[in-house]
C-alpha cells in the first residue's frame, strides 16, 4: 500500500515501530502535494522545510527511546484560520496577508505535542464564510473528486487535502456546517464537536458562539483519533468544557440503538443524496438499530436564525481588522478614512455582506426583532432537539442536499447558504455532528450521511459512523487516480 | 432674585476607578501605571485574531467589595461587547457589562449634606489603551500622526453609575470625595485622581423650581480632580441656566471641560453619538458569584468610613456641627481618624483633638503619619495643660513631623521648655516693677494691661515663658496687694 493511503493510525504506529520514518512519510506526502496541488489548490502555504524538520525531530526521538505522541509522524493540512507561531496566517484574506502570529493555537500546541507534524496552511472561504471555498481572497480550491467542481465550504482547503492523500489528517472549523459539508462534497469524515469541546484559543473568530474546531480524516477511526488528542480543558478559553473525548469504545456497534430521521432535513435533497440517505438507513436497520422518522419542528428556522447570529457576532469580530495595529493599511487622509479604505479593499464581498447584515441586526431599534429573535429561535432549536433525543439516541440526516456543484453554478448568496441547511441547527444548539462519506449520488460525486447527537455525545455519535462506514459502498478517489485507472 | 434662586441644578455622575489587580482583567499582563509603552502587553490585550478573553478573579472580588461597600445587591451578570471603532481599542470593541450588571440599587450618605444618593449600578468593564495625537490639534482629527500605548488596555475598571440625586456642585464634591474614601478603604483602588485612576464624568441639568421633569442633561468629560469637578458643574449649570433664561433650550450633548478656559464645550451631540450595538460577549460565559464568594468578600472588608465616621460623631456627643462634620470628613478621608480617637481617650477635649487633627494634622500631608499617635497625644496633653501654647504646640507638630525624635526634644530644640513657677514669679516681680505706672493702674482696675504685662515678660524671656501661668501669677500678686 502507498504511504499515502495508509490510515493515520498505521502512519503513526509504523513510526513508533521504526517500519517507516517520519521523514519518509511527510516526504510522500509532500510529493503527492507536488504532484497534484496545482491542480486542487487545497493549500495557502505548505510548510515543506518545517514538516521536514520536525519529522526528522521524532525520528530522533523514537531513537533515542523517547516516548512519541499517537499522532507521531502523522502530517496534519490545518484550516488557514488557526494561529501558528510565525508562520502567515491569513484567513484567505487580503486584509490579514503577510500576518504572522506571535502565538500558537491550543489545538495546534496540542497536535504538536502528539507527534504531529502541521504540513501546510488550507484555503478556506475568507474568515470561514461561505460553502464552496470560491470565497477565498486568493483562489478557489477544487474538488479532487472532480476538479470542475467546489469542494464545500468553508474548510474546502482541508477536506480537499485529506480527499487527495495530502494528508491523512486535517483540522477544520465548523460555524454552520464547515467541516461536514465540505467533507461530504469531497467524500471524507468530517467531525464537528460539542461546542467547547475543543479550545478556540487561536482560532481566528468568525462567529464565537458557534465556533468549533474538528478533525478531517479518511475513516471514522482517525477522526476519532485526532478528536481524542484535541479534545480537553484549556483554562485559555473561558467556554471550554472540563471533558475530554475518549476514542476507545466507538467500534461496538449500534444494536438496540434507537435513531431519528430528522424529517425537516429531507426537504429539497436531490434524488441521488435521497437514496444515498435511505441505503444508510437500510443499513443500520441491517446492523440492528431502530430507525424512524422523527420531527425537530425548529430546526426549519435554523438558517433564518443563524444568518442573524453569526454575523451578528462576526460584524463584532471582524472590527478589529482596521489597519491600525496589524495586516492591511491602506491610508487614508484621517482615521476614519484609513479605517474605510482598508476595510474596502482588504475585505471581499462575502465578507461586506455579513458585516452589514451583522450590524444592522444588532442595531439599536432592531436588536430585539432581529438578534434578540434569533437567540429565541436557538432556545426553541435546543428544546426540541432535547425532546427528539428523549426518544432517540442519535439522529441522522443528508450532511447536504445536494452533491459538490460547478465552480459558479450558486452566484447567489441564498441558494449558497442552503446547503448549510441540515448542518446549521447542531451549531446553534452546540450538539456534535459528523458527516461520513456513503458512496457516491449524482454524476458519481461521494455524499455524505449525517449523524448528530446530544451535547458530549461523541461517543455515541462515533458509534453509529462506524456502523455507517462498515457498510458504506467504496469510497471515491481523486480524479488523477480513477482517471489512470479508467 | 438670582438664577439659583430660581432654578434648581441636578446632578449625577459616573465614577471610573481602576482595580488595583496584579494583572489585567482577561489576561496575564501586569497592572502597572508608569511602565514604558506596550510592554504590558500580550495577545489578549492587543486583540490579536484568535486571542480570547479569561476573567481575572480578584477583579470580580473587588468589584464585590465596591458594591458591597456602597450597600448594592451583588447578582448574576452578563459581559457585553460595546462596539466602537477607536485606535486604542484594540478589539474595536470593549467589554463592559450592559443591562445585567454585577452590582444594582445601593446608595451612599453624604453627612455634611445630610442626604443619601441613590447608587444605580456599578458594573466591570476593561480599560482602553492611551492615545497621545501628535500634531498641532491635540485631537485624533487633524494631527500629524497618534502613538498609542496599550498597556492600559484590558485593566480592569469598575464603573460606578449615581441617581440624579445631587443638587449642587458641593454635594457631587462631597459625593466623590466620600467615594473615593470609601473605595480607598476597600482596597479596590487607589483612587489617584491625577494618575486617572479615578476618572469622573457628570451629567448636569437645571430646571425651574416647582417643576417635576428633569431638564435635559449635558454630561460634561476630561474631570481630573475634585477641583475641576467642582468648577465645570458650576460653569455647566450656570451656562443652561442662562441659556433658559434667554428662552433658549438645552441640547443633550457630551461636553468637554477645559480647565485653561474654565468652560465646557461641545464634543458630540446626541445625533452624532454612537450605535453601540451591545450584545452578551459571547467568549465569556455569565458571571454568577456563589454566595459563599460574597460572603467572603464582606468578611474581608475592613471598617468602612461611614462606620469610622459614627465613632467620631458619637465622640462628639452625637450630634456634630456643620464644622466638626467637615472636620470629621477630612479625618476620615485623609485617614487620621485614629488620631482623634487615641488622643480623646487620653483625656484631651475632643474639640482639640478633632481641630489639632484636621487642620494641623492634616495640612501635613505625607508626612503627618511621621507623627506617631503616642506623640501627637503628648502634644495636645501638654497645650490642654497649658503648657505649650497653641502656636507652640503647632510647630511642635511640624517639627515632629519634619525630624522625627520625641516630643521633649522637639520642644526643647524649639527652646519651648518653660520657666519654672519660681522664675515666673520673678518675671511677674521684675516686669511690675519695671513698669510702676502700669502696675499702679492695673491695681486700679484697668485690667486689660495684664496684656500690655505679658508682652513684656514674653520679650523679657524671648518667648519662653507660659502665658496662662504668668497670667495666673499675675492676678495673685494683685489679690495679694489689693489686701
Amino acid at each position: 500500500m502507498a504511504i499515502v493511503d495508509m490510515s493515520a493510525r498505521e502512519m503513526a504506529a509504523a513510526v513508533r515501530s521504526r517500519e517507516l520514518s517520519a521523514l519518509e512519510i511527510v516526504d510522500a506526502h509532500l510529493a503527492e502535494i507536488d504532484a497534484h496541488d496545482h491542480e486542487v489548490r487545497a493549500f495557502l502555504l505548505v510548510l515543506g522545510d518545517e514538516a521536514r524538520r520536525r519529522a526528522s525531530q521524532i525520528d530522533a526521538a523514537i531513537a533515542r527511546g523517547e516516548e512519541v505522541g499517537p499522532l507521531a509522524g502523522v502530517p496534519v493540512a490545518v484550516k488557514d484560520n488557526m494561529a501558528l507561531r510565525g508562520v502567515e496566517t491569513t484567513c484567505a484574506s487580503r486584509i490579514l496577508a503577510g500576518w504572522r502570529p506571535p502565538y500558537t493555537a491550543t489545538v495546534l500546541e496540542r497536535i504538536e505535542a502528539a507527534g504531529a507534524v502541521v504540513i501546510g496552511k488550507t484555503n478556506l472561504d475568507e474568515f470561514a464564510m461561505g460553502s464552496s471555498t470560491e470565497n477565498s481572497g486568493f483562489f478557489a480550491t477544487r474538488n479532487p473528486v472532480d476538479t470542475s467542481r467546489v469542494p464545500g465550504g468553508s474548510s474546502g482547503g482541508s477536506a480537499a487535502a485529506v480527499a487527495a492523500r495530502f494528508a491523512p489528517l486535517a483540522l477544520g472549523s465548523d460555524t454552520g456546517g464547515s467541516i461536514r459539508q465540505p467533507a461530504s462534497l469531497c467524500g471524507v469524515v468530517g467531525a464537528k464537536p460539542t461546542y467547547g469541546l475543543v479550545s478556540r484559543y487561536g482560532l481566528i473568530a468568525f462567529a464565537s458562539s458557534l465556533d468549533q474546531i474538528g478533525p478531517f480524516a479518511r475513516n471514522v477511526e482517525d477522526a476519532a483519533a485526532l478528536l481524542s488528542v484535541i479534545a480537553a480543558h484549556d483554562a485559555k478559553d473561558s467556554t471550554s468544557l472540563g471533558a475530554g473525548f475518549d476514542a476507545s469504545e466507538i467500534a461496538t456497534g449500534v444494536r438496540g440503538m434507537r435513531i431519528g430521521v430528522v424529517e425537516e432535513m429531507l426537504d429539497g435533497v436531490s434524488p441521488g443524496v435521497s437514496s444515498v440517505l435511505d441505503s444508510a438507513i437500510a443499513s443500520l436497520v441491517e446492523a440492528g438499530a431502530t430507525v424512524e422518522r422523527v420531527s425537530v419542528p425548529a430546526a426549519r428556522f435554523g438558517l433564518s436564525a443563524y444568518y442573524l447570529i453569526a454575523p451578528a457576532e462576526a460584524s463584532s469580530n471582524l472590527a478589529r481588522f482596521d489597519g491600525v495595529r496589524f495586516g492591511l493599511r491602506v491610508e487614508g487622509e484621517d482615521i476614519t478614512e484609513t479605517y474605510l479604505r482598508t476595510r474596502a479593499s482588504g475585505f471581499g464581498a462575502e465578507v461586506k455582506r455579513r458585516i452589514m447584515l451583522g450590524t444592522y441586526a444588532l442595531s439599536a431599534g432592531y436588536y430585539d426583532a432581529l438578534y434578540g429573535k434569533a437567540q429565541q429561535v436557538r432556545t426553541l432549536i435546543a428544546r426540541d432537539f432535547a425532546a427528539a433525543y428523549e426518544r432517540f439516541d442519535a439522529l441522522i440526516s443528508p450532511t447536504s442536499p445536494t452533491v459538490a456543484f460547478r465552480f459558479g453554478e450558486r452566484s447567489d448568496p441564498l441558494s449558497m447558504y442552503m446547503s448549510d441547511v441540515c448542518t446549521i441547527p447542531s451549531n446553534l444548539a452546540g450538539h456534535p455532528g459528523i458527516s461520513v462519506p456513503f458512496g457516491a449520488a449524482e454524476e458519481g460525486m461521494p455524499a455524505g450521511v449525517q449523524v448528530l447527537a446530544p451535547a458530549l455525545g461523541e461517543a455515541t455519535m462515533f458509534k453509529v459512523a462506524m456502523a455507517l462506514e462498515a457498510a458504506a459502498a467504496k469510497q471515491t478517489v481523486p480524479a488523477w487516480r480513477s482517471a489512470a485507472a479508467s | 432674585m438670582s438664577l439659583e434662586d430660581k432654578y434648581l441644578i441636578t446632578v449625577g455622575l459616573e465614577v471610573h476607578c481602576e482595580l488595583r489587580t496584579a494583572t489585567k482583567l482577561f489576561c496575564g499582563c501586569a497592572n502597572a501605571f508608569g511602565s514604558p509603552p506596550n510592554t504590558n502587553v500580550c495577545p489578549v490585550c492587543l486583540g490579536l485574531p484568535g486571542a480570547l478573553p479569561v476573567l481575572n478573579r480578584q477583579a470580580v472580588e473587588y468589584a464585590i467589595a465596591i458594591g458591597l461597600s456602597l450597600n448594592c445587591d451583588i447578582r448574576r451578570s452578563v459581559f457585553a461587547r460595546k462596539n466602537y471603532f477607536y485606535p486604542d481599542m484594540p478589539k474595536d470593541f470593549q467589554i463592559s457589562q450592559y443591562d445585567e450588571p454585577i452590582c444594582v440599587e445601593g446608595f451612599l450618605a453624604l453627612p455634611v449634606a445630610g442626604k443619601r444618593v441613590g447608587i444605580v449600578r456599578a458594573h466591570i468593564e476593561e480599560d482602553t489603551g492611551k492615545t497621545t495625537h501628535v500634531g498641532n490639534s491635540g485631537r485624533i482629527h487633524g494631527s500629524d500622526f497618534s502613538l498609542v500605548d496599550y498597556n492600559r488596555s484590558g485593566i480592569p475598571l469598575v464603573e460606578i453609575v449615581s441617581e440624579p440625586d445631587m443638587e449642587s456642585a458641593e454635594e457631587a464634591r462631597e459625593y466623590v470625595s466620600e467615594l473615593r474614601a470609601i473605595l480607598v478603604a476597600t482596597g479596590a483602588t487607589d483612587g489617584k485622581m491625577e494618575e486617572g485612576s479615578m476618572r469622573v464624568d457628570a451629567n448636569v441639568s437645571v430646571r425651574l423650581k416647582g417643576t417635576d421633569e428633569l431638564g435635559t442633561r449635558c454630561e460634561i468629560k476630561n474631570l481630573n480632580s475634585l477641583r475641576s469637578l467642582g468648577r465645570a458643574i458650576q460653569y455647566e449649570a450656570q451656562r443652561q441656566m442662562e441659556l433658559v433664561e434667554e428662552g433658549g433650550r438645552v441640547h443633550q450633548e457630551t461636553r468637554h471641560w477645559n480647565e485653561d478656559d474654565g468652560l465646557t464645550s461641545s464634543l458630540r451631540s446626541k445625533e452624532e453619538a454612537n450605535d453601540y450595538r451591545y450584545f452578551p460577549e459571547p467568549d465569556l460565559v455569565p458571571l454568577e458569584p456563589s454566595l459563599e464568594m460574597v460572603e467572603s468578600v464582606r468578611r474581608s472588608l475592613p471598617v468602612l468610613p461611614p462606620a469610622r465616621r459614627a465613632v467620631l460623631a458619637e465622640l462628639a456627643g452625637g450630634r456634630p456641627s456643620r464644622s466638626e462634620l467637615e472636620q470629621i470628613g477630612t479625618c476620615i478621608t485623609l485617614e487620621l481618624d485614629d488620631y482623634v480617637i487615641s488622643a480623646t481617650a487620653a483625656g484631651v477635649p475632643f474639640k482639640l483633638a478633632l481641630s489639632r487633627t484636621a487642620n494641623e494634622l492634616a495640612a501635613l500631608v505625607g508626612t503627618a503619619e511621621a507623627v506617631a499617635a503616642g506623640s501627637f497625644v503628648e502634644v495636645l496633653k501638654a497645650e490642654d495643660s497649658g503648657r505649650l501654647s497653641a502656636t507652640q504646640a503647632k510647630a511642635v507638630m511640624s517639627r515632629l513631623a519634619e525630624k522625627g525624635g520625641s516630643v521633649e526634644e522637639a520642644i526643647s530644640a524649639l527652646g519651648f521648655v518653660g520657666l519654672s513657677d519660681s522664675e515666673v514669679a520673678a518675671l511677674v516681680e521684675r516686669v511690675t516693677g519695671e513698669n510702676p505706672d502700669e502696675w499702679g493702674r492695673y491695681l486700679a482696675g484697668e485690667n486689660q494691661l495684664a496684656g500690655f504685662f505679658i508682652g513684656a515678660a514674653m520679650k523679657a524671656s524671648g518667648g519662653k515663658v507660659n502665658g496662662r501661668i504668668f497670667s495666673a501669677l499675675l492676678a495673685g500678686k494683685r489679690e495679694v496687694a489689693q489686701h
